[in-house]
């Protein structure tokens, strides 16, 4: 048994080791052991040039780690949180994004960037958003929010790996959770969701910090004789079109589970899709569970009350179910 | 010789002033001289000369408004100036930038009446407008609020359990829903019973208001005529005493399936009565599915199509007959047999009254009723003799036919039912 | 004040500024005659800047510029005729057609754009010189930017994670006194932009952006300080644009006669003066070099005119290194 963050840790390790193209930066990430503590001891084994604590600035790192990347490196950067990124938004919906594009194929940006995210720790309304929609609304960049142990590890190495830009965004409530972590085997692709529990009744659809209450919702309902299927989405660019439409076509319902506000949400391009492609199968209207259409309060209950939470989650699926 | 051209300056200049001239005709340019002042969007803006030369004409008035690309003079060698020196042309001959057509958002509407449909809970887009140019006016808002009680009761059912549902051919109409909002899902409809008749009090109350509804709307919209014709059956009755004499009891034909077949085959000839009126327009129907008005136990009526008339000798034709009108009584038509009906016949022959000016079943533009066979006194060389007599009326859509095309129907009619045999 | 130039490489600074010139003179035609669409920003006036730098780099240096690099895209020797046809949208163009007059890119001759958002390339230049410093290369990576750029952040954090890691980045300011309509003192606190980097551990220094001979003395200076030294360093270039900032500009923030001052300084006019003067070119040369010039450009619009349009089956290539869809 690992627990998240420590796996992170052993996926930047492993990649520091061995691909001397990477580098890792970003704010406390060296001295400081990393704002989750997911870098604890590396500055020590890799050195000051390869693990950098970068200035405050943002931008200009983000900037930096796209410019190594177009010089030949594969840089690891840490934002430290989505929050924090607005900040660099110009980099990389101008820069990352469209290099390739742009240059007519000459230039490829291999940058990853881990990012925490999310709320439910009670740090209010500038440090709780959950913007994974921004990020997988852009051609030209991918997306991956690893929701377990092994994927915090496997989808870091993908993200490395891969010639195009790839932000990972790793939910801040799953740096503590326990769960096994395998490094031996091939990993699967990242770039599919999966089905974490088969059902027939309806399919309840997630990511990232909204898995395991999805999860919770499921044994719930399944107390009261309703089977719900439940999908990791695991790639939030590109979209498992396939998966998701297969289990909705097979459960002919949908509940859509997204800590992000409705509006504009990747709930609403998921349910677009369904109904573009699912139409005929669906037989229920498709229910969207989201973060209320507010800042996110400080006040305990207020914060539980506005981010998703099993409670909602059941009730959405009952209604979705006919009996509400 | 060259042309001096309105320039494009940015991407959203589409048409720009010339403000002012700095040349006149005769004058000497060179190569990056400025020759005019164009006014923009954001100012004044100098604007050069590509090529040297002598300025031989000026297109364009000083204050005209040109599109980007329009001549705005020509610049030629020292030698066509004296043949093209002229003045400047009048500032009434001015090009206005491309003409941009009205495109409307959605169904052509004014303000105006766009308040009133909202006022009046009506969708816009379900209108076809007879205004001009197709815009909705008031009696477009007013005519949809009296349309059909089909229209605005949309049944709530799931896409997946409509899909079932038509695989199944059972009406929704009558299903209790379940499902969220009280919607139809699928498992109502795999648990529904064939035939549906679990609610026959609501399902009467439904359809008199959907009947009283298209009866009002047919009455408001359709400029009705009518013509009459008696025919004489004496050929059609021989000829069924005849057959039938040959036939089981299972087998026989009534003389409604003969006046039904030559309905069918009348319109073949007559097509103009085989249509459906769109709200602007007749539109023809490929094929012809008669809908037999059949009166049901409790008050009810119905009209469904048999499909199809024309196909088929007339004992197919009696048989599927026989099997509409008892399923129409029993409550389990196809929903394909409620909606495709290209022409109705009403006959109350079984009334026992002489003939029935029957009203038009919207979108439908004809209406046959027939009265009893009854023995009347007829004319035949100059005997009066007793004839069974059939009145035959013809009720139709002004806007798709007229009393000429529906006097030759009913010829056509009296003709076919004269030789029985070969419907 | 004698040059202290060789002849031939007096000519050559001449031919290249003419030739930019040209193709600037050309591409503001062609943009009138909608050949070249959405925005065009000419470099007539600043000449000096992109031949004098251009010339003092190696041809192995980074260079990261501004959305008005046609002057530096060509003197990096992307040929005439791809950076006409990139301007034009076909698939010739040096960056496919994808990129216009803003994105002229070049991977194998390390000319990495072409930038429109002000700032922007900055932290680019940051990270290009960071992957060659961790790769123990010795090229430096130019930046060039204009005097609007030291208003971003960026800038400011460009210079400090420079300064602060060390990083081979030479940054080149062309001062020409105005962010788009915005005259420097009115943007800038401090009118005096190489006051700035200092602060941040910078050396910094200016230039007389109007003599080609100045800026190529000055920029070689820096850039081999910064290649000897590892350490970032600014190099302000003060110059003027004769031309509006775009095309669709009507210029109402400075007056005809400001301009028309500065025209004195044509650093193309002044360079031939001189040359002139010291016997080091005849009127001949200047012919050949205007005539080289002019069959130059129009070569470059004879290939843009003659390439194809890339077909829109193609759009989404190059989106990622694989085609998701």
């Amino acid at each position: 048994m690992t627990t998240y963050r420590d796996a992170v840790r052993t996926a930047l390790q492993t990649l520091l080791r061995e691909d001397e193209r990477v580098f890792f930066m970003g704010e406390d990430v060296g001295r400081y052991g990393g704002p989750y503590a997911v870098s604890k001891g590396l500055l020590a084994e890799f050195g000051e040039e390869r693990v950098r604590d970068t200035p405050l600035c943002e931008s200009t790192f983000v900037g930096a780690g796209i410019g190594a990347a177009l010089g030949g490196m594969r840089p690891i950067v840490e934002v430290m949180t989505v929050n924090f990124s607005l900040l660099a938004l110009d980099q990389v919906v101008n820069n990352a994004a469209a290099m390739r594009h742009m240059s007519g194929g000459q230039f490829q940006v291999p940058i990853a960037v881990r990012m925490a995210t999310g709320g439910g720790k009670q740090i209010a309304a500038q440090h709780s958003h959950s913007l994974e929609n921004w990020y997988a609304h852009v051609p030209g960049i991918k997306v991956l929010a690893p929701a377990t142990v092994q994927d915090a590890h496997d989808m870091l190495l993908a993200a490395v790996e891969d010639p195009d830009p790839v932000f990972v965004f790793e939910h801040q409530m799953l740096y503590g959770i326990d769960g096994e972590l395998d490094t031996s085997g091939t990993p699967p692709s990242p770039w599919k969701a999966v089905v974490r529990r088969a059902g027939t009744d309806l399919s309840i659809i997630a990511y990232g910090g909204s898995l395991h209450k999805a999860l919770g919702a499921a044994d719930e309902l399944d107390k009261v004789g309703i089977s719900a299927e439940v999908v990791d989405l695991r790639s939030l660019r590109p979209l498992d079109r396939e998966t998701i439409l297969d289990s909705v076509r097979r459960t002919h319902r949908a509940v859509v589970v997204d800590e992000a506000w409705k509006t504009g949400s990747l709930a609403s391009e998921i349910s677009a899709i369904l109904a573009e492609h699912a139409f005929y199968d669906l037989d229920a209207p498709i229910e969207r569970v989201c973060t209320l259409e507010v800042p996110i309060p400080y006040a305990k209950h207020l914060e539980e009350a506005a981010i998703p939470q099993v409670g909602r989650i059941v009730e959405a699926a009952r209604r979705s179910m006919g009996d509400g | 010789m060259a042309e001096f051209l309105m320039p494009s300056l940015g991407a959203d200049m589409s048409a720009g002033t010339l403000a002012k001239w700095r040349v006149a005709v005769g004058d000497t340019v060179a190569q990056g001289d400025i020759i005019a002042e164009v006014e923009t969007d954001k100012g004044i803006i100098e604007v050069e000369v590509f090529e040297s030369g002598v300025v031989t004409e000026l297109l364009v008035a000083e204050g005209e408004r040109v599109p980007v690309g329009t001549a705005l003079a020509g610049i030629g060698q020292a030698a066509d100036a004296h043949q093209k020196a002229g003045p400047a042309p009048e500032p009434g001959a001015i090009l206005t930038a491309g003409a941009s057509d009205l495109k409307l958002d959605g169904p052509a509407a004014s303000p105006a009446i766009r308040r009133k449909a909202h006022e009046l809970d009506v969708s816009l887009d379900r209108i076809r407008g007879t205004g001009e140019h197709g815009r909705i006016t008031l009696d477009d808002v007013k005519s949809a609020l009296r349309a059909p009680a089909a229209d605005s009761e949309r049944v709530r059912i799931s896409p997946y359990a409509r899909r079932i549902a038509e695989r199944r051919q059972i009406d929704v109409s009558a299903l209790h829903g379940t499902g969220p909002s009280g919607a139809i899902q699928a498992r109502d409809v795999l648990s529904a019973e064939v035939p549906t008749d679990t609610k026959p009090a609501s399902a009467a109350e439904r359809m008199q208001k959907a009947i009283a509804a298209a009866m009002t709307r047919a009455n408001d919209e359709i400029p009705h005529y009518y013509v009459e014709h008696t025919i004489d059956m004496s050929n059609a009755l021989a000829w069924l005493r005849e057959t039938n004499a040959s036939r089981g009891v299972s087998g026989r034909l009534v003389s409604g399936v003969l006046v039904l077949r030559a309905v069918s085959l009348a319109l073949r000839k007559h097509e103009e009565l085989n249509a459906t009126w769109n709200g602007e327009a007749a539109v023809r129907c490929q094929d012809v599915h008669v809908g037999l008005a059949v009166s049901l136990r409790g008050g009810g009526l119905v009209a469904p199509a048999l499909r199809n008339t024309n196909e088929g000798d007339l004992s197919d034709l009696m048989a599927r007959m026989t099997d509409l009108v008892s399923r129409a009584r029993a409550g389990t038509l196809r929903s394909s047999e409620m909606t495709s009906a290209t022409i109705t016949l009403t006959s109350l022959g079984e009334r026992g009254v002489e003939g029935v000016t029957p009203i038009i079943f919207p979108p439908q533009v004809a209406v046959v009723g027939c009265g009893a066979t009854l023995e009347r006194p007829w004319v035949v060389g100059d005997q009066v003799v007793a004839r069974p007599l059939m009145r035959a009326t013809l009720g139709a859509d002004h806007r798709a036919s007229n009393g000429h095309q529906g006097a030759r129907f009913l010829r056509t009619l009296d003709r076919l039912l004269q030789e029985p045999g070969a419907l | 004040m004698t040059l202290d130039i060789a002849g031939d490489h007096a000519l050559t600074l001449l031919r290249d500024m003419i030739r930019i010139r040209r193709l600037e003179e050309k591409s503001a035609e062609l943009y009138s005659k909608q050949k070249i669409r959405g925005f065009l920003h000419l470099y007539i006036g600043e000449e000096a800047v992109g031949v004098g730098a251009m010339h003092a780099l190696r041809e192995d240096d980074n260079v990261v510029a501004t959305y008005r690099e046609h002057g530096q895209a060509l003197l990096r020797g992307i040929p005439a005729g791809e950076i006409m046809a990139e301007m034009y949208g076909k698939a010739n163009g040096c960056s496919g057609g994808r990129g216009g007059s803003m994105h002229l890119f070049s991977a194998k001759r390390n000319f990495y754009g072409g930038h429109a958002i002000v700032g922007g390339g900055l932290p680019i230049a940051v990270g290009l010189a960071l992957a060659d410093k961790l790769r123990g290369e010795s090229r430096i990576t130019a930046c060039f930017f204009g005097d609007g750029a030291t208003d971003e952040g960026e800038f400011h954090e460009s210079l400090n994670l420079a300064a602060l890691w060390k990083l081979p980045v030479l940054f080149l300011c062309e001062n020409n006194e105005y962010a788009m309509g915005t005259e420097l003192s009115r943007h800038v606190a401090d009118r005096n932009i190489a006051n700035n980097p200092p602060a941040y551990g910078v050396p910094a220094d200016s230039v007389n952006g109007m003599d080609v001979v100045a800026v190529e003395r000055a920029v070689h200076n820096e850039a081999e300080l910064v290649r000897e030294t590892s350490m970032p360093r600014f190099l302000e270039l003060k110059t003027y644009r004769f031309r509006a900032h775009s095309m669709y500009d009507a210029e109402l923030y400075r007056s005809k006669e400001e301009v028309a001052e500065h025209r004195k300084d044509d650093p193309i006019e002044g360079f031939q003066a001189k040359l002139f003067d010291e016997g080091l070119i005849t009127q001949a040369d200047v012919d050949a070099i205007e005539a080289d010039a002019a069959n130059e450009i129009a070569d470059a619009v004879d290939f843009a005119e003659r390439g194809e349009w890339e077909p829109v089956e193609e759009i989404t290539r190059h989106t990622y290194a694989r085609d998701l869809s």
